[in-house]
């Protein structure tokens, strides 16, 4: 039999799922094409075109109800790749703060992270979404607060005002840049390029200083001129382009705040929930990293006469990050996944726009979930991809 | 010299005297405070801090929680009570404590029966779970699901007795076959069942009384927490075989399984739980002959066993990978087929290792229940946003009732994390 001959073995198992594979596929699609005949529907992604029909509060591209359902989409996209790179930032600083602190000696400290930890990890995300919008909604005073000559509550410090709608800050703007007043994006890919210039000028300040260290033996003090890096080509550029703050103004209507950049509470209490639940989870990794470096690294780096800080820059910290950095990325990929919980609160994610409105409104669930997964996939495919790269690059080199 | 120790010395003890306690400062509290609460300017400083940061916490929190209101009709009622003070409407939970534990559509005649059910799981869990219990109890196990499904779906109860006379029957051709084939043992179990069950299915119209003892309760009548442990527990039971099945399928020499498998992973793996919940909700239907209606409880059970089973099969990955390659090796050298080394000698020592990884993903996947509502399903989550917060009597009691919500949370996830650690302890053989 060709079972129990081990050259065909292993071909007769393939063929026999081959087949299997093959009829349960048929048998999936010939159930779907029977369905959709059924109801006299197919599969078209015409829709994409046609006028989406609704509105979007929050959006950092142009958009109105007129325009497409593919552009509902990008907005959509761009809410999430927008709340996912928000909320990774200040997990991971949640989670460094809070890991670090779990380690350390003073027992009260210690004892209060661990409880921020076992609290946020053990109750699901989407608790902690529905509670801090509520926060957001039910306990913030109303914009009217704000409104009118004596208001029952000044903006903090003038600049930021916390209302139930959401948050309002100063918004940026240059007066003398290119476009004038109309202002024009072109201005932001100047200070964006500038900022990539500092980068570089400050990496090779940093190498150069370690060329002249194994010269010579002395470092020189690289911190003034890295920070002189950093900021001079930023005043400069304001006063160039003449940068000047739209400050949110409680006089010019009598029912909202007029003017800053408002933060809408959905964005809100979806990035700040996704940061404090993952920082719990970043916090465990932190701790395990840190406890993976043996003490026996700490004393050898001491007995070579190295200082504390010193010891935990070059010795601790580059290889508690080999051990860290795995499950930070993965947690930057569960936070770009559980920002879907986006539409639990109303937050125009790809979630909320071509899986929720779109999909209600055209009734076209197999295209609009197909869609929605292939974004997730190949969101998931990038950061592992990312991730394989650094693993490589970290890999142990043994000799 | 030698002649004056006959005589007393005024500077010399003749006695020990008694031991004196520590100096204040070097033992006790205060030691104990000096070294892990002010042990420097800066750690003094963290400690106050802190200490300010747990004052603002409690003085917010206690009076509230030491001054809710337990019995009272409504919101407005409570505030009455409360006249103006900080105090919780705990009376919400008191009111619609059977809306929040079952939904508000399982009808409040049949209550007894979900819990009967639920304490039947843990007679049925504590076998599985602690290993020094008398092996008898795993009867109880087995025939949990059956008995379960029968106390809270209700209805005849031959679908439940048939169902569970396909996997005797199934357990039976197996045990038979085994010995010769684990492959022809394994299959024709499966096929024997499919056939008993194929045949009862003609029997079944036939001996339903028109009045069955439990009353029949469809699944869209399901809710509450409820909800959530039937889909936290069926789901975190089916997946870890179906898991331990695709990490096996991952590491296959054949190729073609091995790339199923792959592709099955990580696409799951890939897209967020929520997806794959619209998958169940709008697109599930599609791939089902179009006379069938299959229930939306089922579909739901489907993806997210599908879910977790990717991921359980991820952490099992890892713990064959973390076998020594001396132990496949000894298997093949004692002779031992694929099947027998991988039960005997491979997954034993594979699933030791997992258990950790295995554990995070199912409170992972008890967390991730409360995501069924926003499929519309009527789970703790839906049912405090939906009809609670809805109501007249209730508009505007969250805190309360999100504290039910992550107490309940807490308690069976902290419960399971707690559980892990102890039965890694138990279960380490390693020397220390």
């Amino acid at each position: 039999m060709l079972l129990n001959d081990t050259r065909y073995r292993s071909l007769t198992l393939q063929a026999i799922a081959a087949i299997l594979l093959a009829l349960s596929l048929g048998y999936i699609v010939s159930n779907l094409l029977a369905n959709l005949a059924a109801q006299d529907l197919n599969i078209s992604f015409e829709f994409l075109g046609s006028p989406a029909g609704y509105d979007i509060n929050q959006t950092l591209i142009d958009y109105t109800s007129q325009s497409s359902n593919m552009r509902a989409a990008v907005v959509g996209i761009i809410n999430t790749l927008l709340v996912a790179f928000l909320a990774c930032i200040t997990a991971t600083v949640f989670g460094v703060i809070a890991g670090v602190l779990r380690l350390s000696n003073n027992w009260l400290v210690a004892k209060l992270m661990s409880f921020y930890v076992e609290i946020f990890r053990n109750i699901p995300v989407l608790i902690w979404i529905l509670i801090i919008y509520t926060i957001m909604t039910a306990v913030m005073p109303g914009a009217r607060s704000y409104l009118g000559d004596d208001p029952d509550i000044d903006l903090l410090g003038g600049l930021f005002a916390f209302t139930n709608r959401g948050v309002y800050i100063p918004a940026p703007f240059f007066t003398s840049g290119i476009g004038g007043e109309e202002g024009s994006v072109i201005n932001w890919l100047i200070v964006i390029a500038a900022l990539f210039g500092s980068l570089f000028a400050t990496r090779f300040m940093t190498a150069r200083a370690n060329k002249i260290q194994e010269d010579t033996g002395v470092r020189p003090n690289t911190l003034f001129i890295n920070l002189a890096i950093w900021l001079v080509p930023l005043v400069v550029l304001a006063f160039i382009l003449g940068l000047s703050w739209d400050i949110p103004d409680p006089l010019a209507n009598r029912f909202n705040l007029r003017g800053g950049i408002q933060i809408g509470a959905p964005l809100i209490a979806l990035w700040f929930a996704l940061s404090i639940y993952t920082g719990a989870f970043i916090a465990e990794n932190v701790r395990a990293g840190i406890q993976a470096v043996s003490k026996g690294q700490t004393e050898a780096a001491s007995a070579l006469g190295l200082r504390p800080n010193r010891t935990m820059s070059l010795v601790v910290l580059p290889q508690a990050l080999r051990v860290i950095i795995p499950p930070l990325i993965s947690q930057y990929l569960n936070i770009t996944k559980n920002s879907s919980l986006a539409i639990a609160v109303g937050y125009a994610d790809i979630t909320a726009t071509l899986g929720g409105i779109t999909l209600n409104q055209t009734g076209r669930a197999i295209e609009c979930v197909l869609l929605l997964m292939l974004f997730y996939l190949t969101i998931s495919l990038l950061i592992s991809a990312v991730m394989n790269v650094y693993n490589n690059a970290m890999k142990l080199k043994e000799r | 010299m030698s002649d004056s120790q006959g005589h007393s010395v005024a500077f010399v003890r003749t006695e020990t005297i008694p031991q004196s306690a520590a100096p204040l400062t070097a033992a006790g509290p205060v030691k104990w405070m000096r070294d892990n609460l002010f042990a420097t300017p800066a750690n003094s400083l963290l400690t106050v801090a802190a200490l300010y940061v747990v004052y603002l916490i409690l003085s917010a929190t206690l009076p509230w929680l030491l001054n809710g209101v337990w019995n009272a009709g409504s919101l407005a009622e409570c505030r009455e009570i409360l006249q103006g003070t900080s105090g919780a409407c705990f009376a919400v939970l008191t009111e619609r404590w059977p809306q929040l534990i079952f939904g508000f559509k399982y009808p409040s005649t049949e209550y007894w029966r979900p819990v009967v059910a639920f304490l039947l799981m843990f007679v049925a869990m504590a076998p599985v779970l602690f290993f020094d219990l008398p092996r008898k109890l795993l009867i109880v196990t087995g025939l949990f699901p059956f008995v379960a499904f029968w106390l809270i779906w209700g209805g005849t109860i031959w679908v439940p007795i048939f169902a569970l006379v396909g996997v005797i029957v199934g357990y039976l051709v197996y045990a038979r076959f085994v010995a010769k084939s684990f492959a022809i043992g394994f299959f024709g179990g499966i096929a024997a069942a499919m056939v008993v069950w194929y045949i009862t299915g003609f029997i079944l119209p036939y001996v339903t009384p028109e009045e069955p003892f439990l009353t029949a309760v469809p699944s869209r009548d399901l809710g509450g927490y409820m909800l959530n442990m039937m889909l936290g527990v069926t789901c975190v039971s089916l997946s870890v075989p179906l898991g331990i099945a695709l990490a096996l399928g991952r590491q296959s020499s054949m190729p073609l399984i091995k790339w199923i498998c792959v592709i099955f992973i990580e696409f799951i793996r890939g897209v967020p739980l929520i997806t794959l919940l619209f998958v169940a909700s709008v697109m599930l239907a599609y791939f089902f002959p179009p006379d069938q209606t299959v229930d939306l409880f089922l579909r739901v059970v489907i993806m997210i066993t599908m879910f977790s089973a990717a991921y359980i099969a991820e952490v099992i990955r890892g713990g064959l990978a973390a076998l020594p390659k001396g132990q496949y090796e000894a298997a093949d050298s004692l002779g031992l087929d694929y099947s027998q080394a991988m039960r005997l000698i491979i997954l034993p020592q594979a699933l030791k290792i997992s258990i950790p990884g295995i554990v995070n993903v199912a409170v992972g996947l008890f967390k991730d229940t409360t995501l069924v509502s926003v499929i519309s399903m009527f789970d703790i989550v839906g049912m405090i946003r939906g009809p609670i917060l809805a109501s007249t009597d209730w508009n505007g009691v969250y805190w309360e009732l999100f504290l039910f919500a992550c107490a309940v949370f807490f308690v069976v996830c902290y419960g399971i994390s707690q559980y892990s650690q102890w039965l890694e302890r138990r279960l380490a053989t390693d020397h220390r």
